[in-house]
């Protein structure tokens, strides 16, 4: 009897200390699929770019040590040159006018207006438009014979011309509009959120000490929202750099390669131009752009949660 | 009471009011465009202008677009892309979300050796340029027999989700006192039963950020697309791209509008049924990330 009683006791035991095993791995083992699929997918794959990129890879991968070769290349390529100014051009017009447009309607919502709601909403909806659908709306009102220039013709302003989407000095700022349309809303949300926690007695006595409301805004909230302008910046300088698909669909590139932006040079190189090591490089060059901004802001980050 | 009214009749207010009023209409202007462009006849385009209404409203660009527009090579619409976004989007959105449900999970409350190390790497990987992962994922996916198949873009869109939905549920269940899940693991709760019965009845709105941030992300993507598949397994942003920038025969605008309405109509509904949660998804993704 005596056996027969200790036995289960002791069966339990091993199987608690089983469980107690098992629960310590458990949190292990369920993040193990994520912890495969991004190791491969992004670190693997990151570092095989980056060996592609030291080799003379056309249309196959060949694994021959070239050097910083298609670097080099690179570096001479005018077309590379051509996309790189575009990326400067584009993504500080970009990021300018969707900082300023975005702060300007954040502080205006944030003057207790009725229908604040809807306005917000107005203002993000093309937010969740893709890229795609935004670049063909606006390659069609931008068209040269059929678009806006039409419309102020038949408005009584015949000498009108608006052809900047097929001139090649111009083309880049008609992505540079599209792209404000699309994102600026997104700046608006976030500039409104700060604003939501900036304390409103702050500026009841400013109005008091006799400070004018834009001075106060300037002077003293917009300080104060400096995290969230380091954010929307991070955020835009991302998005200009990932800049692929609007240029695709308003230009594809052109007129010649006078719209080519990083990402576009990168695909066209990589995927139907048969050039991959010199694609490879060029996409190491974007993530390195990537993490110069990057580093210094996740360090400003950091330290700023141990300061408290 | 009064004092609003009072407020409303400041010149200051009117000014705040015509410029909130006047940007509202930029937004909305091309969406007008391509709505009003969308029902016009061809004949109606080239002799009206952008905002003129259409002198007769007729769908023929709306059915053209969905049954018969050329798409690079083939004739047929845009119809079978439109349902290849679909079986793309929701099997990705789902899988993303549920793992990144359990990741969240673990990170926030079973936090392990090195698990921070592991939160690191999947918040610098929300940054990294895709270009740098394109030519060894379409290389892999060729060994593996996914190019060009909707199984593959599944994937791929798994593998680049999973960082934003892990960080969403991660930042969301870190609020939620530890002290809750030490009171239940003395009552004999192990870590499923947790996660099913005190987190998950309380996750539903940050599930909700999480699907609507992954369905527009995933129905929008154009880069993944356009590298991995080809012909019949292409998504809706691809067939746009193709039809919008095809060169043979006249050019119908009114086809291109339909097509571009067709495509942004599934997000566009998303975001006006649960648009707060998309909002919350790109500052919460913003801020914290």
């Amino acid at each position: 009897m005596e056996h027969i009683q200790q036995h289960p006791a002791r069966v339990s035991r091993a199987m608690t200390r089983l469980l107690d095993r098992l629960q310590l791995w458990l949190p292990r083992l369920v993040v193990a699929p994520t912890f495969v699929l991004v190791g491969i997918g992004i670190y693997g794959f990151m570092i095989w770019t980056g060996v592609l990129s030291f080799t003379s890879s056309s249309f196959l991968p060949v694994y021959d040590f070239v050097g910083l070769d298609q670097y080099a290349k690179l570096m001479n390529n005018e077309r590379w040159l051509t996309a790189s100014i575009n990326l400067g051009i584009f993504g500080g017009l970009f990021i300018l006018c969707c900082l300023v447009i975005g702060v300007l309607l954040a502080i205006f919502l944030d003057q207790k207006i009725r229908q604040e709601g809807a306005l917000r909403t107005l203002y993000l909806y093309p937010m969740a438009l893709s890229m795609i659908v935004t670049g063909t709306v606006w390659k069609w009102i931008l068209n040269p014979s059929l678009g806006v220039e039409k419309l102020m013709h038949d408005w009584g302003w015949p000498s009108f011309t608006f052809d900047w989407l097929i001139t090649p000095d111009m083309a880049i700022y008609t992505i540079v509009i599209a792209a404000v349309w699309q994102s600026s809303g997104f700046v608006m949300a976030l500039f409104l959120a700060g604003l939501r926690g900036v304390d409103s007695s702050i500026i009841r006595a400013a109005r008091v000490d006799g400070a004018s409301l834009p001075r106060i805004y300037w002077s003293i909230i917009l300080p104060t929202l400096r995290p969230v302008f380091f954010s929307a910046v991070m955020v835009l300088a991302h998005i200009a750099i990932k800049s692929f698909d609007l240029v695709m669909t308003m230009t594809a590139g052109g007129p010649g390669y006078s719209t080519d932006l990083p990402a576009v040079f990168m695909y066209t190189h990589s995927f139907t131009r048969g050039q991959m090591g010199l694609g490879s490089a060029s996409a190491m060059l974007m993530l390195g752009a990537i993490l110069a901004l990057l580093v210094p802001y996740l360090y400003s980050e950091l330290r700023g949660k141990h300061h408290g | 009471m009064a004092n609003p009214i009072h407020t409303g009749l400041r010149p200051s207010r009117i000014a705040i009011y015509t410029v909130l009023i006047v940007a509202a209409l930029v937004y909305l202007i091309p969406l007008i465009t391509m709505l009003i462009t969308s029902f016009k006849t061809p004949m109606d385009i080239r002799t009206g202008n952008l905002m003129a209404l259409p002198s007769e409203w007729t769908t023929m660009g709306w059915s053209k677009a969905w049954s018969e527009a050329c798409t690079g090579v083939r004739c047929d619409g845009i119809r079978g892309y439109f349902w290849n976004s679909f079986k793309m989007t929701v099997p990705a959105v789902l899988i993303s979300t549920l793992l990144g449900a359990f990741n969240g999970y673990v990170l926030s409350k079973w936090s392990f050796r090195g698990s921070n190390l592991f939160f690191g790497m999947l918040l610098f990987g929300c940054f990294v340029p895709f270009q740098v992962v394109l030519l060894p994922m379409a290389a892999t996916l060729g060994k593996l027999g996914l190019a060009n198949t909707t199984t593959g873009l599944v994937l791929v869109h798994v593998i680049y989700g999973v960082a934003f939905t892990t960080l969403f549920f991660r930042n969301y269940y870190v609020a939620i006192p530890d002290a809750l899940i030490k009171a239940a693991r003395l009552d004999g709760a192990g870590f499923f039963t947790i996660f099913f019965r005190i987190l998950l009845p309380m996750s539903t709105p940050i599930i909700m950020v999480s699907l609507i941030w992954q369905f527009t992300q995933i129905w929008n993507d154009f880069l993944f697309g356009v590298v991995f598949a080809s012909g019949d397994s292409q998504p809706i942003t691809v067939a746009l791209n193709n039809l919008v920038n095809t060169t043979t025969g006249v050019k119908e605008y009114n086809v291109d509008m339909a097509a571009a309405m067709i495509a942004a109509l599934p997000t566009l509904v998303v975001y006006m049924v649960a648009g707060k949660y998309f909002i919350r998804g790109l500052t919460a993704g913003s801020v914290k990330g």
